[in-house]
């Protein structure tokens, strides 16, 4: 039977390799999906995954095995991309924004163009922190309450930046209806 | 409106690029290298933390990171997603200009990017600049909120700095994972050899002649047509071109010197991958002053230099004069020069894994060392996770000891800049004997991510640094992750000189043929002040210099810092003036105030001052020389030349002033200016100027 996550976790804070092996392959597509969705840009987000992967033993030492280790990881993955805005913003980068222009127009199908400009204006509107939360309720498939754990926040704080998406998505809806 | 919920929800988990294996993998060896070292540090000493170094996380740190926010949103950011905008911001950008009469950029992509730049009205109702603005804005309206009440009883935040080392730094970046990346970012086809290779390859434009030639081995085959300039993580920070200035109400000009050059190598790279340079990256006095003119010597260091001011029409403007200001440095015969320590800090971090950075910069380094003697010594520190001496202070003639620890060099880690910095200058300090002088030279691809994180915090280090006699160089290198602006605020505040090494052939420039001028500085703080003769002269600009503006009371200040001249270095500086009566006075007198009749004219035009520091004195001495419009010389070659390029720098600026001046003018300029050339520097200047033509 394959061995929880929590227990590989354990056997790696013993110094077992393999079990640390397994547990990065394991989880490197939840953090990538989640770095990117924060970051939206591939590098960007590869390169955050690859900076938590190598910090990863020591933070290891601080999980307590009665949590559930995924909730554990997207906190430290959540924590990671705050760090990395942070840091961009005393470098004056704080704006930096969301998805890849080049993907997109590189993008034959009409369709999938289109979806994709329409998800990377969105996601410009939104600010890092709301950005951060539909990453865990939207991308993630949370519930606020989960989200809130993951982000250090109460249940209410993450509902109350849900209903912020919705207005800044209205307000777009809005603004693009008025330049047709 | 839920349906937009679900339409974000639906593609956000749709819509995330697969990541590369290779990305992959290496976050898995990282992963797995940090495991093996983190046992053995446990079997080691178990509680052994690493030292804190000064923390800057004061309380104004965020509301400075606020300010930062607005005054630097870098274009970057804003250029992403705007393809569909392009045109309708340009119209914007129109109609304010006719609203505001703000003066018109001619760039369009110029006005698409850069919505945000201070001077606009953030709140401004126009729904697409909301579009723009909105990230930055809520960002930075939520912030306090979130930054502020994250309490966590877990590891990752428990120490700050712990995690910024942790996660700030750069990628080890495998090379072929650097190619994909590349290819990720550039349009169609790909321009992964070109960012690869140490020679850059020559794109297939239609130039007549593709090729680079000359002083680079070229090999570009095949290399496709790159239409857009990829976007990358190097950061500019782009300052608005200075003002026009009445006379009557501004008379004096004051700037520092500036003699870097890295913008330069910063803009061919660019043309020569078929694409113009970022507005932001061109600072026209380096560009000008990449080249080497032959002013008029100096006999001896005791005046170190011989201010030469020339008057002639401007070529752009039949209605206006420029002065041209060539200040020609003494050069310090090889024989006289006096014994320097060189302190390596090479930046050995992943990001630095590719050919155009590590590999390039030890070859670099061979160069070099054929310049130096045995009474001048070398000592490597290196930074990358952790900092540490590569060699230790050892005489330059011991060739093959300083190329064996070269070679040993290698890539990987995050970088710790602070580090690495401090030891280096530890160990320049204590190199440093009577009569010699010491420098830091600094080579990286230009982050600086652990420790002291900010630009300022590290500007402060270094300015207190400076106090010891201790000199600092930068040597930029590769493309994608270089941080301009940090490299500049670094040089100019460590005394010191910022290039730009993007090819084996400008490391020969810098490191070989002008190593005078790297290594021994003959004066510092060097500092111009015109004052125009209000009589004669009604307006006038300063071409370039934007970074180096100096208020007027600072020029006879002694502690304000300014710019060093190197050895044999020749700097330049250029103002277009528009003469009294002349029909280019673009700002109309005052009507309520009351305007003195002018003097009689005398045909001075401008009394030119020069203040310079001889190296370790603090106080300055001055020159100064009246600028006659009577008394010219005929033009020389040099003087033609620099001003072509100074024409050449104000057009990928996009500066407004240029009339109906195009690359074509510029090309025909230089022509005439080109002169001997022996190093073909000014030839190459010419190919790029045919590249601008077509790289749009």
């Amino acid at each position: 039977m394959e061995k929880s996550s929590e227990n590989l976790a354990a056997e790696a804070v013993g110094g077992n390799a393999e079990a640390f092996r397994s547990l990065l392959e394991r989880h490197y597509d939840l953090m990538y999906r989640v770095a990117y969705r924060t970051l939206g840009q591939q590098a960007d987000a590869e390169d955050l995954v690859q900076e938590i992967c190598a910090a990863l033993p020591k933070k290891l030492t601080s999980f307590r095995s009665d949590s559930k280790f995924e909730s554990w990881l997207y906190r430290v993955v959540v924590n990671a991309g705050r760090d990395l805005m942070r840091k961009r913003g005393t470098q004056a980068r704080a704006a930096d924004g969301w998805g890849d222009v080049e993907v997109m127009r590189r993008e034959a199908a009409v369709e999938k163009r289109e979806n994709l400009s329409w998800l990377t204006r969105a996601m410009q509107r939104l600010s890092p922190e709301l950005r951060e939360t539909v990453a865990l309720v939207l991308g993630e498939d949370m519930t606020h309450k989960q989200a809130g754990k993951a982000l250090g926040l109460s249940e209410g704080s993450v509902s109350w930046r849900m209903s912020e998406v919705k207005k800044e998505l209205r307000l777009m809806a809005q603004a693009e209806e008025m330049l047709k | 409106m839920s349906d937009d919920l679900e339409k974000l929800a639906a593609l956000l988990k749709e819509e995330v690029p697969p990541p590369s294996s290779t990305a992959k993998s290496a976050a898995l060896d990282a992963g797995m290298a940090a495991f093996e070292k983190n046992s053995e540090n446990i079997q080691g000493s178990a509680n052994a933390e690493r030292p804190i170094h000064n923390r800057t996380t004061t309380g104004s740190g965020f509301l400075k990171g606020l300010k930062d926010m607005f005054e630097k949103l870098t274009p970057r950011g804003m250029m992403l997603g705007t393809a569909s905008f392009a045109t309708i911001a340009l119209a914007i950008v129109i109609t304010q200009n006719y609203d505001f009469g703000k003066p018109a950029l001619p760039v369009a992509t110029r006005n698409a990017i850069a919505p945000i730049d201070g001077t606009e009205d953030l709140t401004s109702n126009t729904p697409l600049k909301n579009s723009f603005a909105v990230s930055g804005n809520a960002g930075v309206d939520q912030g306090p909120q979130i930054t502020g009440t994250v309490a966590d009883d877990n590891a990752p935040r428990q120490n700050d700095t712990q995690t910024a080392e942790a996660f700030v730094a750069p990628q080890p970046e495998l090379e072929e994972d650097n190619r994909a990346r590349t290819e990720a970012l550039v349009a169609p086809g790909s321009l992964a050899d070109s960012v690869t290779a140490v020679a850059p390859n020559t794109l297939m434009l239609s130039a007549p002649q593709p090729s680079v030639g000359g002083l680079m081995s070229t090999s570009g085959e095949g290399a496709p047509y790159i239409e857009a300039e990829p976007q990358t993580r190097d950061q500019f920070d782009g300052e608005a071109v200075s003002p026009v200035k009445a006379t009557l109400d501004e008379p004096v000009s004051t700037f520092s010197i500036d003699v870097d050059t890295a913008s330069y190598s910063v803009m061919r790279r660019s043309l020569l991958n078929g694409y113009l340079p970022n507005p932001d990256s061109v600072r026209t006095e380096e560009m000008i002053n990449y080249f080497d003119y032959n002013y008029t010597s100096p006999a001896t260091t005791e005046q170190p230099f011989a201010p030469q001011a020339t008057v002639m029409p401007t070529p752009w403007n039949e209605d206006t004069l420029l002065i041209h200001i060539g200040i020609q440095g003494y050069d310090i015969p090889l024989a006289e020069r006096p014994p320097v320590n060189l302190v390596f800090l090479l930046d050995t971090s992943g990001s630095m894994n590719s050919p155009d950075k590590l590999p390039l910069l030890i070859q670099s380094f061979r160069l070099l060392l054929g310049e130096l003697s045995e009474q001048d010594s070398v000592a490597i520190v290196t930074y990358a996770g952790s900092a540490g001496m590569a060699l230790e202070p050892t005489p330059a003639n011991e060739t093959r000891k300083i190329l064996d620890s070269l070679t040993r060099l290698s890539a990987d880690g995050s970088t710790a800049g602070q580090a690495g910095l401090e030891q280096a200058y530890a160990l320049a300090e204590d190199m440093l004997e009577d009569g010699e002088t010491s420098r830091v030279i600094l080579a990286t691809d230009g982050d600086f991510n652990v420790g002291m994180s900010s630009t300022e915090a590290m500007k402060t280090y270094i300015e207190d640094k400076r106090e010891s006699g201790v000199y600092l160089s930068i040597l930029g290198f590769g493309q994608g992750n270089y941080n301009d602006a940090l490299m500049q605020t670094l040089a100019q505040n460590g005394n010191g000189t910022a290039a730009y090494i993007d090819t084996l052939a400008e490391a020969q420039k810098v490191l070989v043929d002008q190593i005078g001028g790297a290594l021994f500085t003959i004066a510092q703080d060097v500092k111009i002040q015109v004052e125009f003769n209000p009589a004669e002269v009604a307006e006038y600009r300063l071409i370039g210099y934007e970074t180096r503006a100096l208020n007027r009371e600072d020029f006879n200040n002694d502690a304000v810092d300014a710019g060093d001249i190197g050895a044999g270095t020749q700097v330049t500086a250029l103002y277009e003036i528009t003469p009294v009566g002349s029909a280019a006075i673009s700002i109309d007198p005052l009507r309520y105030s009351d305007a003195e009749p002018l003097p009689e004219g005398n045909g001075e035009l401008a009394f030119l001052k020069l203040r310079y520091k001889l190296p370790g004195e603090s106080t300055s001495n001055l020159i100064a020389t009246p600028v006659n419009e009577a008394t010219q010389p005929a033009l020389s070659e040099d003087v033609i030349f620099s001003t072509a390029v100074a024409s050449f720098g104000q057009l990928l600026r996009g500066d407004t002033r240029m009339g109906d001046w195009s690359f074509e003018d510029v090309l025909e300029m230089a022509q005439r200016g080109k002169g001997d050339d022996p190093f073909g520097y000014r030839a190459e200047f010419m190919r790029l100027v045919r590249l601008a033509e077509t790289a749009q």
